[in-house]
């Protein structure tokens, strides 16, 4: 059916698909959005820091949803602070990802008996991974990323496309 | 000054200033809510007061029909402090403002307006100061029922441990 290409191509020339191309570019350069909640917005510092370098898998913060790939939502999530959490989920452009950091973005953790906190903010936007923790620890958050490279790497856009 | 004093001035002063000192915590003067401007100001400007700083404006709910404003009074120059309360009922929640005698109560009213419903009239800028414009109710009070969504979000979160 298909022409064997081994032996006929110079030996600097790989084949793969599509697919595989872009969703290992993707994965390699997943720029997360600078939003840090609460008090796990400095685990999520401390996670893009030196000593657990989630720069190594290429992951790098961006200080605007219009080139960010993947939003972390670190800390707890207030009602007023979701209209705007929102509003900047729906500015990442596609593909997108949402990591839920931590115990209150999961389901409001502690303080969801509190009138003013979003139980979970999987009420507002959709979330891909949610990372238990109060505060995750750096590692826990660099598998959460882990775990959405993983995710991308599964994703179809050749077949989406056409 | 001791709160002895203190209350001995204001009560000679200013009448239907009722000193309280046999609670737990702080002693208090409740005074009349309509004089309260005219009490702060004399409060600020005696020389033997010389309360110079608000350092915290809240309000209370006094269950059942009645809402506390707190005044807490501290004298830099003569080192003594003192607490003033005013009530109001519930029903008609209404006192002067203070922002004219001490001007950081501006955002401390805000405060007590948001998450109380005390209402200060004369204030400048009464808006809700933390919860969104559109917030239905007062959190604080004891009889506050949370709304059942905000803006289409769920204020509940099923328990899977009970399911």
């Amino acid at each position: 059916m298909f022409p064997t290409l081994k032996g006929q191509l110079p030996d600097n020339i790989v084949t793969t698909k599509v697919d595989d191309v872009l969703n290992w570019a993707r994965a390699s350069s997943v720029w997360y959005l600078l939003f840090g909640l609460a008090c796990c917005g400095i685990e999520l510092m401390q996670t893009g820091g030196p000593r657990s370098d989630l720069d190594r898998f290429g992951a790098v913060f961006r200080a605007t949803p219009r080139q960010s790939d993947l939003m972390i939502v670190a800390g707890t999530l207030t009602y007023k602070m979701a209209l705007r959490t929102k509003i900047l989920y729906e500015q990442m452009p596609e593909p997108k990802y949402v990591i839920s950091m931590g115990s209150c973005a999961n389901c409001g953790g502690l303080f969801q008996l509190a009138y003013s906190v979003v139980k979970g903010v999987d009420k507002i936007i959709p979330v891909d991974v949610y990372v238990p923790g109060c505060p995750p620890r750096p590692e826990a958050l660099t598998q959460g990323l882990l775990k959405i490279q993983e995710k991308m790497m599964k994703e179809k856009f050749a077949r989406r496309a056409s | 000054m001791t709160f002895d004093e203190i209350a001995k001035v204001l009560q000679e002063k200013f009448e239907g200033s009722v000193p309280t000192t046999d609670r737990a915590g702080d002693p208090f003067i409740t005074v009349p809510a309509a004089k309260i401007a005219e009490i702060l100001a004399f409060c600020r400007d005696d020389a033997m007061l010389a309360f110079d700083c608000l350092s915290n404006l809240t309000g209370v709910d006094a269950p059942p029909d009645d809402l506390d404003v707190v005044y807490h009074l501290f004298s830099y120059p003569k080192r003594h402090s003192l607490t003033l309360k005013v009530r109001v009922p519930k029903a008609n929640a209404r006192v002067p403002t203070v922002e004219g005698v001490y001007p950081t109560a501006n955002w401390q009213e805000r405060e007590a307006f948001d998450l109380v419903g005390v209402i200060f009239d004369g204030h400048s800028d009464l808006r809700r100061i933390m919860l969104p414009d559109d917030w239905v109710g007062y959190p604080l009070r004891k009889d506050y029922k949370e709304q059942e969504d905000y803006h289409g979000m769920a204020t509940t979160r099923p328990s899977l441990l009970n399911s």
